[in-house]
């Protein structure tokens, strides 16, 4: 019985070593990546939109050459496992990535909640993480070295909007109500509408938080009917976004300005067709910002070559996922070696333009070169899309505000 | 701002309103759960599954250009065959067992259909429009989609109807009279296997209607239904088991009482100020009851 067991642990510590080395970091000429997405579970969509994000920017990499290290080309490979849309088993995946398959380099997750459950294993064991779909706050004050983040924070997502009110006041405060959801992302989203308004000198006039089960908006926005804001904030995810405006029009609720995260998430321009018109969309990402890169181009036709291979136009979780790894592949470049460190000090050190914007990270790791842009749904004739409104740099259209009445829409 | 209601009183209609709006719609989720609770001592913790899967009926319906509004005709239909099958495949093994057993056995379901609608319908958050538009109350400044007053007149005309039907038809009968004594009931010649699958296959029906109308009324997501077996949970608890009128009643005074709540305490306190209510309702049944065993004593 004891030789039995024996012989087990021999076994199985033989195969743990075979199965490292069957995907040790870069073998021949492969670069192998790790990362855990949600294939299944409620953030199957976004997984799904994250994993094509990623093919489609490795495939195009390995196309035009693959990655140059010490004079000799390597192609990007990406283990993937499904963490089933929870914190706990990606953090066992990423663990199992790490220790198991031999993975030196990993890509982040779909979501903040389980890009913060990942976070603490790959800083433990020193392995760099690009991830592009974590934009909570918290992930960047907790001192991490080896974290990198393309995207925008939370608490930028709607700053934006309360800037934009102000100039349209002549710079005077505004009056904003908020509607925020009770989960980690919206909450942060939260503190930068605060700030903002402190900064501004805008009055908060409604502070209501949504229970996380809640589908119903009414109060908050008879509230809003009753006192009048100069601007509404809402921030609840994909269910917030199509509560809020299905609500807004039930109830003819006016109010001068709309700004709400998660349109394109929720296909709001299509589902609710004319009641989302004139809604502000906060996005990381639009297709018709003029940002370039050898690889894909502009957003345009970034837009383009995603519709052909996977059939829909990209959401900008896939943009953004396509852009770690640019900033992969550029990284290994400038840091010629395969060491963890010196690849995490060259990813500490990006400076890049790419199709989905410019790339610089902080010191916590936060892209600080990229403003989160702002559309405006508009129709026209029955037809709804998104028009970047702001910031006026890159924007494409001009912002019609106030919001005409429902009497008049 | 804390007292905003007091200020503009009208918000006090709009929310007594909305209140009653809510409260029947969640009431007609109630009924099938006081329903089969009652008759077959079940808590069916995957109703809210079951109603979110009645509203994706009425929403395939909506993309395949039909009105949404059908699937209070179309839905409790299929529901009330996935209703029966459920019985038939799960339920009819723990029915007279405990009620931890069966409490499982529904959450084992509740799990299982909801990965399944994610894996049939997708995880995005869909709505169906019914584009019935507004009725506009005292100069404007009292609003009612009037989506939710066809959820609240549906509710209601389904709840006289289940009533009639439990008074006058021979099933309904049967479903009383196995629900006051199983055995008695089976040794006059009731199939009390047919009266709890068609028990089932009914409380199915009904979460199909209430689905088709939340379809149109909220969103629709294959995980949000565990607020609705919640609400109706309580709902049933304050109204008691096979009081159909008193079902509604508790629906609608929870429904006024959360929007209350929500204008006094906040928002965030909305939820929390319900569940208060459901424990002080439940200790003050507690006292009640063991001063009538003193006395019985």
């Amino acid at each position: 019985m004891r030789n039995f067991k024996l012989s087990i642990a021999l076994l199985s510590g033989l195969l743990l070593v075979f199965s490292s080395l069957a995907f040790a970091k870069v073998e021949g000429d492969t670069i192998t990546l790790g990362a855990a997405v949600s294939l299944t579970g409620k953030y199957s969509t976004n997984g799904k939109n994250t994993k094509n994000g990623y093919e489609l920017a490795i495939k195009r990499i390995n196309e035009m050459g693959g990655v140059k290290v010490g004079g000799k080309s390597y192609k990007f490979k990406i283990v993937y496992y499904d963490d089933e849309s929870n914190g706990g088993r990606a953090a066992q995946l990423a663990e199992r990535l790490i220790k198991q398959d031999g993975i030196k380099y990993m890509l982040g997750p779909y979501s903040s909640g389980i890009t913060k459950a990942i976070a603490p294993v790959t800083e433990e064991n020193k392995i760099p993480m690009v991830e592009a779909n974590g934009a909570s706050r918290s992930l960047f004050t907790k001192g991490y070295k080896y974290l990198f983040a393309v995207l925008s924070a939370a608490n930028q997502y709607l700053e934006v909007a309360i800037d934009l009110a102000v100039e349209r006041n002549g710079g005077k405060g505004v009056r904003i109500a908020m509607a925020f959801e009770q989960d980690a992302f919206s909450q942060d989203v939260k503190i930068g509408v605060v700030e903002a308004a402190k900064r501004t000198g805008s009055e908060i006039v409604i502070d209501d938080n949504l229970p996380k089960e809640l589908n119903d908006m009414a109060a908050t926005l008879a509230k809003v009917k009753a006192l009048k804001p100069d601007v509404l904030v809402v921030s609840g995810h994909t269910k917030g976004a199509l509560t809020a405006i299905r609500q807004l029009a039930d109830m003819r609720v006016n109010v001068p300005m709309l700004a709400m995260t998660h349109c394109d998430a929720g296909k709001l321009s299509k589902q609710h067709g004319e009641k989302a018109e004139y809604a502000l969309c906060a996005a990381q990402w639009h297709k018709s910002l003029t940002y370039k890169d050898n690889f894909f181009g502009n957003g345009m036709d970034y837009d383009r070559d995603y519709t052909a291979e996977y059939g829909s136009p990209p959401p900008y979780q896939s943009a953004e996922s396509s852009a770690a790894l640019l900033v992969w592949k550029d990284a290994f470049e400038r840091a010629n070696s395969f060491d963890t460190e010196k690849v995490r000090d060259a990813l500490a050190k990006t400076n890049m333009q790419t199709f989905y914007g410019n790339i610089k990270f902080s010191d916590t790791g936060q892209n600080i070169a990229k403003p989160m842009v702002l559309f405006q749904v508009r129709c026209d004739g029955g037809k709804c899309t998104n028009k970047v409104v702001a910031p006026t740099k890159w924007a494409s259209t001009k912002i019609v505000h106030p919001i005409p009445s429902w009497s008049q829409r | 701002m804390d007292f905003l209601i007091f200020k503009a009183p009208i918000l006090m209609v709009q929310a007594s309103m909305d209140g009653i709006l809510l409260g029947l719609l969640f009431a007609l989720i109630a009924y099938g759960m006081a329903l089969q609770w009652g008759v077959m001592n079940i808590i069916n913790i995957a109703q809210g599954e079951l109603v979110i899967m009645g509203g994706y009926i009425a929403y395939f319906m909506y993309t395949a250009g039909i009105h949404p509004a059908f699937g209070i005709i179309v839905s409790p239909i299929i529901m009330y065959f996935v209703g029966w099958f459920l019985y038939k495949s799960i339920i009819n093994r723990v029915v007279e067992r405990d009620l931890f057993i069966s409490i499982l056995a529904t959450f084992g379901i509740s799990i299982l259909t909801q990965q399944l609608m994610n894996f049939v319908f997708g995880a995005d958050v869909v709505v169906a429009q019914s584009n019935f538009g507004t009725t506009l109350l005292f100069d404007d400044s009292v609003t009612l989609p009037n989506a939710k007053i066809f959820s609240a007149l549906v509710s209601i005309v389904f709840a006289v109807a289940l009533v009639l039907y439990m008074k006058k038809s021979r099933l309904g009968r049967a479903i009383r009279a196995t629900s006051q004594n199983p055995r008695a009931a089976k040794i006059l010649g009731v199939d009390t296997e047919k009266v709890y699958a068609a028990t089932f296959g009914i409380n199915a029906a009904l979460c199909g209607v209430a689905g088709s109308l939340i379809a149109i009324t909220f969103t629709l997501h294959p995980y949000v239904g565990l607020p609705y077996t919640v609400r109706s949970f309580m709902i049933v608890i304050i109204a008691g088991l096979g009081n159909l009128p008193a079902v509604a009643l508790s629906g609608v005074g929870l429904g006024v009482f959360e929007e209350f709540a929500d204008y006094i305490l906040g928002t965030e306190f909305r939820i929390a100020a319900v569940f208060l209510l459901l424990v002080v309702i439940l200790v003050y049944r507690r006292f009640k009851l063991s001063k009538k065993r003193e006395y019985l004593k």
